[in-house]
């Protein structure tokens, strides 16, 4: 096993393609998509970074190229290290990486969660369904182009749809998004409200 | 032959043990003091939900303490708190299990509104797929403002034309 200092020497050492990622706080490296369950497995079983600390992704805007990151936090509970691991998926379009389920059994519910909500497959994973939003959703809230107040669908019951004749719309924004304010203030002041209150429901804003 | 009534009053010998009252004050009267809530609780709303059961508030009082997990035997949902969309047809399947007659109280401002949650997962008020009878301000709102919304529902009850809904149905 490799001291917390070694890490970016025996991981440049052992996979030459990996490079340095700007970090202000952790260890972090760039690994090509192809290396990176050998990065994590080295990891895991020669750095002592036993545990998936969070799995998630990044939307760098749709447009950019790459546009999907997928960001790993490994920690070593020996000895309270961490690393950062991120790789940038090949297809702008149909974002895949290679599932690590395989190494941690936990990063099953958190490659769910990213595939909900930023549409990215993980090659492998043995039950990837939705894990928040409801089968048969047809987005993917956290993209990029996603409106915060959602876009209008159909309710995930059809009979429930049919009986009460609501809709998933998008919600009202009313002068929002709704925001705190900061610094030295009461409560009542600085409780989140929205910073356009010209407008609201009834009154549409004015272009 | 006649003989004088003079007696005035309800006499006990006679009449037994018995009341005259209108059919609607008697059914509202029954409803109206107990009534068995479904705890629908979603989010923190419910955390004030299960604190109005409890010793200090003690919904007792008021005939609504029997918190029924079954639909089936409760008559007064108290929906604390957001309610998603996906959350949401769970919520109109149990409403439409419970036993006519049912009420609904909408707990705080995200049952009511969707409150903060202006976004894409959340269901902009519960009365878009089930009717609400009355609605509570508060995010969350006070243990007495939900003895609040329950006295106003029992108040509403009291008005009801029970007996008739009961022989037309």
């Amino acid at each position: 096993m490799f001291a917390t200092a070694d890490v970016t020497t025996a991981l440049k050492g052992k996979f030459p393609q990996v490079s340095d990622r700007p970090s202000s706080d952790l260890p972090a490296f760039n690994v090509p998509v192809g290396e990176v369950l050998a990065v994590l497995a080295y990891l895991r079983d020669e750095g002592g970074f036993d545990m998936l600390v969070d799995l998630t992704a990044i939307d760098w805007a749709e447009g950019a190229s790459p546009r999907f990151t997928v960001v790993y936090h490994l920690l070593a509970t020996t000895r309270g290290a961490y690393v950062r691991i991120a790789t940038n998926c090949p297809s702008d379009a149909v974002p895949a990486v290679p599932s690590a389920v395989g190494l941690w059994p936990g990063a099953n519910w958190h490659e769910r969660e990213c595939f909900d909500l930023f549409g990215i497959t993980f090659a492998g994973h043995p039950d990837l369904r939705r894990i928040l939003m409801w089968d048969g959703y047809p987005y993917h809230p956290l993209r990029k182009e996603f409106p915060l107040a959602g876009i209008e669908t159909v309710l995930p019951d059809v009979e429930v749809a049919a009986e009460t004749k609501a809709k998933v719309i998008a919600a009202p924004m009313a002068g929002g998004p709704f925001v705190a304010s900061v610094g030295e203030m009461n409560l009542t002041d600085a409780e989140p409200r929205a910073k356009d209150e010209s407008w609201n429901e009834r009154k549409e804003k004015p272009e | 032959m006649v003989t004088s009534n003079n007696e005035l009053a309800y006499n006990s010998k006679i009449e037994g043990e018995v009341v005259v009252t209108r059919a609607d004050a008697v059914i509202n009267w029954i409803r109206t003091n107990s009534m068995w809530p479904m705890p629908m609780g979603l989010a923190c709303c419910a955390i004030e939900l299960m604190g109005t059961a409890s010793s200090r508030f003690d919904i007792a009082r008021f005939g609504a303490e029997v918190m029924r997990f079954s639909p089936r035997q409760s008559d007064c949902m108290i929906v604390a708190g957001t309610v998603t969309y996906k959350m949401a047809s769970v919520v109109r399947r149990i409403y439409d299990q419970m036993a006519e007659p049912k009420w609904v109280i909408a707990m705080g401002a995200c049952a009511s509104t969707g409150g903060m949650y202006r976004s894409y997962a959340t269901l902009q008020g519960v009365d878009r797929i089930i009717p609400v009878d009355v609605y509570i301000s508060g995010c969350p709102p006070r243990p007495e403002a939900l003895i609040d919304a329950l006295m106003k529902l029992q108040a509403k009850v009291r008005t009801e034309p029970s007996a008739n809904k009961l022989l037309s149905a």
